[in-house]
C-alpha cells in the first residue's frame, strides 16, 4: 500500500519504540518524514537508518514541552517538504512511585511532557494544516487513561487528559478540515515497559491477563496509527482506539482459578 | 477511498445485512480488497444485486437470503460459505433495524423484534462462525453497534439503543472468550450514515441538516464505515480485539446531538 505517497509526516518521539515503528511504516508507504525527539544521537541514528533505505527524512532535536522547540520542528518540516499532512505524537515519560512519595518536580515534568507537549504539537501542526484545510493528527494516550495502576497516577492522569484533549480538539479542528484521534496502547514491548515484559517472573505472569496471549509489538501499534492517519478513517475524529490484545476487556475475577466454570456445569 | 487491493486476498467474508447500506458497502469493500464474499440479507434480491455487482467487477461472491434472527438460518449461512469458499475468515454483522419509542411507546412485540435482529442476530451469526473460524486458525468478527447505544442513550429510542449497547458488550465478551483461538472481535459504532435505513425516517432536507449539525459537518458515507470494517478485518488490526470504534464524525465526543433535535421522533410517533 502507498497511502502516504508524497505526504509529509512529523513523528514526535520518533527516535525509537512505537514512534520509530510508525516512521518506518510511513516511510515504506511513500511519506516524507521528520523525526522529532529529545536525544540527538538516537534521533539522528533513526533518521540515518531510514535514509539508508532511500527515504526522505529530516531529524530535529528538541523538547516537546518547550513551545519554541516544537515550533522549530514544524517550521523545519514546512521548509523542507512544503507542508504538513500528518502529525503523530508518541513522546511520553513515566515514573513509578506511590503518590505519597511522588516529588512535585517529577509530577510537573510528566505533565509538561505528556500533556502540555500534546497541546503544543497539536497547536503548531494544526495551524499549518489549517492553511490547507486538511490534516490528520494521531496522539498516543494509553489504556492507563481508563484503568488505574499502582504507583502510576501522574502518567495515567496525563493519558486521561490526552483523551479529553483529543475529544475537545476535534471540535475545534473539524471546521479546519483536520481530524484528531488517539490510540490507547496496552502493554507494548518498548523501552517504557521493558522491565515488566522481560522480567523472568513478572513477564509471563502478567501475560495471563492478556487474552491475545502475547505482548504487543511497536508494529501492532504503528499499523493502527497509519489507519487513523489515512483516508480510511475519514469519518473518525475525537475518538480513541484501544489496542491492547484484550487486556482491559474484563475485570480479572479469577473465575478460572476458583473453578467456578466447572461448578456451573 | 479506493480500497487496498490484495489486503484481504485469499480471505472469505460473510456479511449479514449485505444487501444495503453499511453492509453493502462492506461487502463491496471486502471484495475490492480481495476477499470472496457471501452476501446475506433478509431481502434476498438486494443480496443478489450486490453479489452480481461484485462478480461484475471481477470479484467472487454468492448471495443468500438469511433471517439472522433464526438460529438454523445463521448456521446454514456459515455452512454455505464453507461449501462455496472453503471456510470463513471474516464475519461482519451489519443486519439491523431502527426503531423509535420510549418504553411506554414500545410494545413487547416491537421490542422483541429489534432485540431478535440486532442483538440475538449478531450472537447467532457469531456463534455459528466461531467453531469453523477457530479450526481455520482464527479470524476477525466485526459487529455493528451504534454511536447511540455504544455509550450514549438517545431519547425515544429505547429498543434500538439497548440492542446496540448489547452488541457492544457482546463484542467484548466474544473477544475475551475467543482470543485464545485467534479470533479477534471488534465493533464499529457508526454515527448517522446516509443509508436507506436513515432515509426511511428522514427527508433529504432533514438528513442534510442532521449532517450539518455533526462536528465534522456532514453525515457519514457507508463507504467510510466499510473502510473501518476493512481495517478491522485485516492484519493491520492484529492486536485490536474487544474494541468498540466510533466512526461518527466526532458525535460522541460532543454532548447533545440526537435525532430528537430535528423532530424526527415526534413525526415517527404521529
Amino acid at each position: 500500500m502507498t497511502r502516504f505517497s508524497g505526504k509529509t509526516v512529523l513523528v514526535v518521539g520518533g527516535a525509537q519504540g512505537m514512534g520509530l515503528a510508525c516512521a518506518r511504516r510511513f516511510a515504506a508507504e511513500g511519506a516524507n518524514l521528520v523525526l522529532f525527539d529529545i536525544e540527538d544521537d538516537t534521533v539522528d541514528a533513526a533518521a540515518a537508518s531510514l535514509r539508508a533505505d532511500s527515504h526522505a527524512v529530516e531529524s530535529v532535536t528538541g523538547d516537546v514541552s518547550v513551545a519554541a522547540d516544537v515550533e522549530r520542528a514544524v517550521a523545519a518540516t514546512v521548509s523542507r517538504f512544503g507542508g504538513l499532512d500528518v502529525l503523530v505524537h508518541t513522546a511520553g515519560i513515566v515514573k513509578l512511585k506511590p503518590i505519597l512519595e511522588f516529588d512535585e518536580r517529577s509530577w510537573r515534568r510528566i505533565v509538561d511532557v505528556n500533556l502540555t507537549g500534546v497541546f503544543l504539537t497539536t497547536k503548531a501542526a494544526g495551524r499549518v494544516m489549517a492553511e490547507r484545510r486538511a490534516g490528520a493528527i494521531v496522539v498516543f494516550a494509553s489504556t492507563n487513561a481508563f484503568f488505574a495502576e499502582e504507583s502510576n497516577a501522574p502518567y495515567s492522569a496525563t493519558k486521561g487528559g490526552i483523551v479529553m484533549f483529543v475529544r475537545n480538539a476535534a471540535m475545534d479542528l473539524a471546521r479546519h478540515g483536520i481530524r484528531i484521534n488517539a490510540i490507547d496502547p496496552g502493554i507494548i514491548d518498548t523501552r517504557l515497559s521493558r522491565a515488566l515484559v522481560h522480567d523472568p517472573v513478572a513477564g509471563p505472569d502478567y501475560l495471563k491477563r492478556i487474552p491475545a496471549g502475547r505482548y504487543g509489538t511497536p508494529d501492532d501499534i504503528a499499523k493502527v496509527v497509519l489507519f487513523l492517519a489515512s483516508d480510511d478513517a475519514s469519518y473518525m475524529t475525537g475518538e480513541d482506539v484501544i489496542v491492547d490484545g484484550g487486556l482491559t476487556l474484563g475485570a480479572n475475577l479469577g473465575i478460572d482459578d476458583l473453578g467456578l466454570q466447572s461448578a456451573g456445569d | 477511498m479506493t480500497g487496498h487491493p490484495g489486503r484481504l486476498t485469499g480471505k472469505v467474508a460473510v456479511v449479514t445485512g449485505g444487501g444495503s447500506g453499511i453492509g453493502r458497502a462492506a461487502a463491496l469493500r471486502f471484495a475490492s480488497d480481495g476477499a470472496a464474499v457471501l452476501v446475506a440479507d433478509v431481502a434476498g434480491e438486494s443480496a443478489d444485486k450486490v453479489a452480481a455487482e461484485i462478480a461484475g467487477s471481477g470479484g467472487r461472491a454468492v448471495a443468500m437470503t438469511v433471517d439472522v434472527s433464526d438460529p438454523a438460518q445463521a448456521d446454514a449461512m456459515v455452512a454455505s460459505a464453507i461449501d462455496e469458499f472453503g471456510g470463513v475468515d471474516i464475519l461482519m454483522t451489519a443486519a439491523g433495524v431502527l426503531s423509535f419509542g420510549s418504553a411506554t411507546q414500545t410494545d413487547p412485540q416491537a421490542w422483541n423484534r429489534v432485540i431478535a435482529i440486532n442483538l440475538t442476530g449478531t450472537f447467532l451469526a457469531a456463534r455459528a462462525v466461531i467453531g469453523p473460524m477457530a479450526e481455520r486458525g482464527g479470524g476477525s468478527i466485526i459487529t455493528v453497534s451504534s454511536s447511540t447505544g455504544a455509550h450514549d442513550a438517545s431519547p425515544g429510542n429505547v429498543a434500538y439503543v439497548t440492542s446496540k449497547g448489547g452488541v457492544a458488550m457482546l463484542t467484548k465478551a466474544l473477544a475475551i472468550d475467543h482470543a485464545a483461538e485467534g479470533i479477534r472481535v471488534n465493533a464499529i459504532a457508526p454515527g448517522p450514515t446516509a443509508t436507506p435505513m436513515l432515509g426511511s425516517v428522514m427527508t433529504e432536507d432533514e438528513m442534510r441538516r442532521f449532517g450539518e449539525a455533526m462536528p465534522i459537518g456532514r453525515l457519514a458515507r457507508p463507504e467510510e464505515l466499510a473502510a473501518a470494517a476493512a481495517f478491522l478485518a485485516s492484519d493491520d488490526a492484529s492486536y485490536v480485539t474487544g474494541a468498540v470504534i466510533a466512526v461518527d464524525g466526532g458525535q460522541t465526543a460532543k454532548v447533545g446531538i440526537t435525532l430528537a433535535d430535528l423532530g424526527t421522533i415526534a413525526r415517527q410517533q404521529q
